[in-house]
């Protein structure tokens, strides 16, 4: 008999509760975890920790020759072409990063995944017209998108997120949609047909548990994406607006001077890992506490 | 051991000599011993059976000796496999690659999966032949053909250009039969070899690995959990249980007298065509489903503009009955329309014709209207482990039919649980656990509870034992027979397996190619048979006694040609069935 270990020494129900306690108890989701923590202290409390006024443009900033400083001294992680405060600038624009990777993925995740869940179960017609739809949008240039529709509204955090999971959705539908239509095929889904589950039901208690791993590695990769769309955008003048900070636009503020000023664009770069990873690392480690066949491994 | 000193007829030479092999597999909780101290030999020229069932480490034997164990999780750790003098557990990879077809060949259970779906039959047969250099490159096609006529293959110069998807699955075996003999091996490993086919071509293929036995001296190592096949096919057998050697004997001691506990149980849980009990006698009651002229058609588009362009004829005009306390065995090949028709009755499938269901018309009926109706009419599939939802507890599976239905909630729901569970000879305490700690049986009696929550007066069977270890089948079936009789229930028993049928069935309806070859009574049908179909069925039951050899299957040419596709616009001629005595129809 394949019955595993022994169940009472096993937790059976996993509230919110018991996937944190779980996921504090691997070293490598818990490490993510600190990180995420980390920035969103960081970004909520930027006013009070920043060493100094990001906006200030100083010549103490700058060196003899007009240059940046590197870091060190007053400046912990050097100045950028303007002297002003490198640390306090990605301090605020944790800000500016946080909402618009969390904001725009979470919207482009929940529309990917719902319009793909639901062309991959119904078929047909509904399936037709949103697949056909999404191609479209696929079809459409990215950044052409971004730009026309950051052009028709006025550029706001909210706006910039808003579009950038426009942008953002369809791969996410193309993915669930194939696996939902494989899925709504498997047996046990055949099963409920037959016991007379409406497709509500089906949808949301049987199909998507089984397409949270999808959604869930699809959601954390995208956050890196969509810090560095963010940047792009800002670069292109249809997004966060200067002199407001973001990681993004810090590298492409500074991209050019890399030979001579590396740290403008090191720090940043560091940071958008960071939080790439952190994700990831919860990400891959929420697959597995929601999966109960892989209870009690590691 | 004395087991392993045995020795074939006249005390031959052994090709291959095993002696306490062991293979463990990593798991969470350390290294566990799969195979235990396994001993045995093969004569050249005979056929030795390794039988048992799952979990008995019967293809980690094959899979050791072939030295195809998936690395790094599994490993032999202790014991000898000896091929003439080489020990092929000190081989290496590159040593292996030399033995390999060339001296030790290996077919598996499914020959699509084995066959390369991308290459023609031709292209793989010749890289086995130019990979042990058998012959040169311009007489590797001759070669090829040649196999395929040693294999009996019909037209084999048109299956040489032909991809695998082309071919039926008996042909496919064929084929891979053809690739593992291409050079010639001293042995032949056959894992389950016939166990993905239907009965008659399953017949064939063991006819054909007997012969070419015969042709060509090899001496074939059958692994299989059937022991119709072990009667058939082998001359010894050693019985594994839990990666142990249970008994070890010529077929004809064992059948006769098994010596172990364990092999008598075996051989007791085997059904056997011909010795079912009578069923109990009840008096006429109600029909409490009328299917009549159903047909179910399935339309495959194709063109430059997705039209359709043929049709499946999948079910084509079937009609029956089924009485309360009744048993009606759908029975026929793959691909003969039975589980379409259980899925008709769900409402699962579009159709045409008509069926009531406890009175109730379904015909026209939308998903949310056949919803009352599904409350009377429950199924139980094939597969437990894809029927049930990995994701959720058991517990909360098998109430969730209730909870559709609204019929229960709260606390009563657990009680509802329990109680079922209970029905179904599982501890209440299982019942927050999930699909993938269970047993296969266990699994299959979740989904009966399952399909029992709802009280239905019918319950489709699909193949639900075919998955099962006969152990395990033998106590599914008593089961069922139990809920019958104390519920009344009535049962669709949907089954390629004839022995089983005559266990269970009150009547019976042979189905072929979507129409109804023969029905009547089970003696009518079983022990009676009009049909030539429905005689050849019978005829390639294995039969699980080494003394009695099987007839041979009566010729029937071009039965396995025909195809249910038809192009739009024409349908199947619909056979006419022919009263032969009251209750027993047959097709002419």
């Amino acid at each position: 008999m394949s019955v595993a270990a022994d169940p009472a020494t096993r937790p059976r129900r996993s509230g919110a509760r018991e996937v944190l306690r779980q996921l504090m108890r691997r070293p490598r989701a818990a490490f993510g975890m600190i990180v995420i923590a980390a920035m969103v202290f960081a970004a909520v409390f930027a006013p009070w920790i920043m060493p100094a006024d990001p906006f200030a443009q100083s010549f103490d900033g700058l060196d003899l020759m007009g240059g940046p400083l590197p870091p060190g001294g007053d400046y912990p992680m050097g100045t950028d072409l303007l002297g002003r405060d490198l640390a306090s600038r990605l301090i605020l624009g944790t800000r500016t990063s946080l909402i618009i990777g969390v904001l725009a993925n979470g919207i482009a995740v929940l529309l990917g995944a719902g319009v793909g869940i639901t062309a991959g179960y119904f078929g047909g017609w509904t399936a037709a017209i949103l697949m056909r739809f999404t191609d479209l949008m696929m079809a459409f240039p990215a950044l052409l998108l971004a730009i026309v529709l950051a052009a028709i509204f006025q550029p706001s955090l909210l706006i910039v997120a808003l579009v950038i999971a426009m942008v953002n959705w369809v791969q996410m539908s193309r993915v669930i949609y194939t696996e939902t239509r494989s899925l709504a095929e498997r047996e046990f889904i055949q099963v409920q047909r037959s016991i007379g589950s409406g497709p509500i039901r089906i949808l949301f208690k049987h199909l998507l548990p089984h397409l949270l791993s999808s959604i869930i590695v699809f959601g954390t990769l995208g956050i890196s994406t969509t810090v560095l769309l963010e940047a792009t955008l800002s670069y292109l003048g249809v997004g966060v607006q200067p002199p407001m900070p973001s990681w993004g636009n810090i590298i492409f503020e500074n991209q050019t001077y890399f030979s001579t000023a590396p740290w403008l664009v090191f720090f940043p770069g560091v940071l958008i890992v960071l939080l790439a990873l952190a994700f990831n690392l919860v990400g891959d480690a929420l697959r597995d506490i929601l999966d109960p066949t892989l209870k009690g491994r590691h | 051991m004395s087991d392993a000193e045995d020795r074939g007829p006249g005390g031959a030479r052994p090709v291959l000599t095993v002696r306490d092999l062991s293979v463990q597999v990593a798991t969470d909780a350390g290294a566990k011993t799969v195979l235990d101290g396994l001993s045995f030999d093969l004569i050249a020229g005979e056929t030795l059976a390794l039988a048992g069932e799952s979990g008995s480490g019967k293809s980690m034997t094959a899979l050791a000796i072939m030295g195809l164990l998936p690395k790094p999780m599994a490993r032999v750790s202790g014991g000898t496999i000896r091929l003439g003098d080489t020990d092929l557990t000190a081989l290496s990879e590159r040593g292996y690659r030399q033995i390999r077809s060339a001296r030790v060949a290996m077919i598996f259970q499914e020959p699509m999966t084995s066959l390369n779906p991308l290459m023609t039959v031709q292209r793989q047969l010749c890289e086995v032949l130019l990979e042990h250099r058998v012959c040169s490159r311009r007489q590797a096609p001759k070669r090829a053909l040649r196999l395929l006529q040693d294999v009996r293959l019909t037209e084999p110069e048109r299956r040489l250009s032909q991809y695998p998807h082309e071919l039926s699955g008996g042909m496919r075996q064929r084929v891979m039969i053809a690739m593992a003999l291409a050079c010639d091996p001293e042995i032949l490993i056959a894992d389950e070899p016939t166990t993905a086919l239907d009965v008659t071509v399953q017949a064939e293929i063991l006819d054909l690995i007997r012969t070419l036995q015969a042709e060509h001296g090899t001496a074939v190592l059958m692994i299989t959990h059937d022991m119709g096949v072990v009667a058939e096919m082998a001359d010894r057998v050693v019985v594994l249980r839990e990666g142990r050697q249970e008994e070890a004997a010529p077929v004809r001691d064992l059948f006769a007298a098994p010596k172990t506990d364990y092999a008598r149980t075996l051989l007791a849980a085997v059904p056997r065509l011909g010795t079912a009990p009578d069923r109990p006698v009840h008096p006429e009651a109600q029909k409490i489903v009328e299917v009549d002229d159903l047909s179910v058609r399935f339309d495959i588009a194709g063109g430059l503009l997705n039209r359709t362009v043929a049709r499946v004829h999948a079910v084509e005009g079937v009609s029956f009955h089924i009485r309360e306390r009744e048993t009606l065995a759908l029975v026929g090949e793959s691909g003969c329309g039975k589980s379409t028709i259980g899925k008709a009755l769900l409402g699962l499938v579009p159709w045409d014709g008509s069926i009531r269901i406890g009175g109730v018309q379904t015909r026209g009926r939308s998903r949310a209207a056949m919803r009352p109706v599904l409350r009377d009419i429950q199924m139980v599939f094939q597969d437990p482990g894809a029927s049930l939802d990995a994701r959720m507890s058991v517990g909360e599976q098998v109430v969730e039919p209730m909870r559709v239905h609204g019929l229960a909630s709260g606390s009563e729901l657990g009680d509802r649980a329990e109680w079922l569970f209970r029905r179904v000879g599982l501890s209440p305490d299982m019942l927050s656990r999930y699909p993938h700690e269970f047993s296969g049986g266990q699994r299959q009696r979740v989904c009966i509870a399952r399909a029992l929550s709802l009280s239905p007066r019918v319950i489709i069977a699909d193949e639900s034992v075919s998955a099962l270890d006969v152990s395990v089948q033998a106590q599914v079936l008593d089961l069922l027979q139990e809920l019958q009789e104390q519920d009344g229930l009535s049962y669709l028993f949907i089954s390629h397996d004839m022995a089983v049928i005559e266990q269970v069935a009150d009547r019976v309806v042979v189905m072929r190619l979507g129409q109804v070859m023969e029905d009547g009574t089970r003696d009518a049908v079983l022990r009676d048979p009009q049909h030539p179909y429905t005689k050849r069925l019978l005829a390639a039951v294995p039969v699980p006694d080494p003394t009695r050899t099987r007839a041979p299957l009566p010729d029937t040419a071009g039965i396995e040609e025909a195809s249910p596709i038809f192009p739009v616009g024409s349908a199947p001629a619909r056979v006419e069935l022919r009263q032969m005595s009251p209750g027993h129809r047959v097709a002419h």
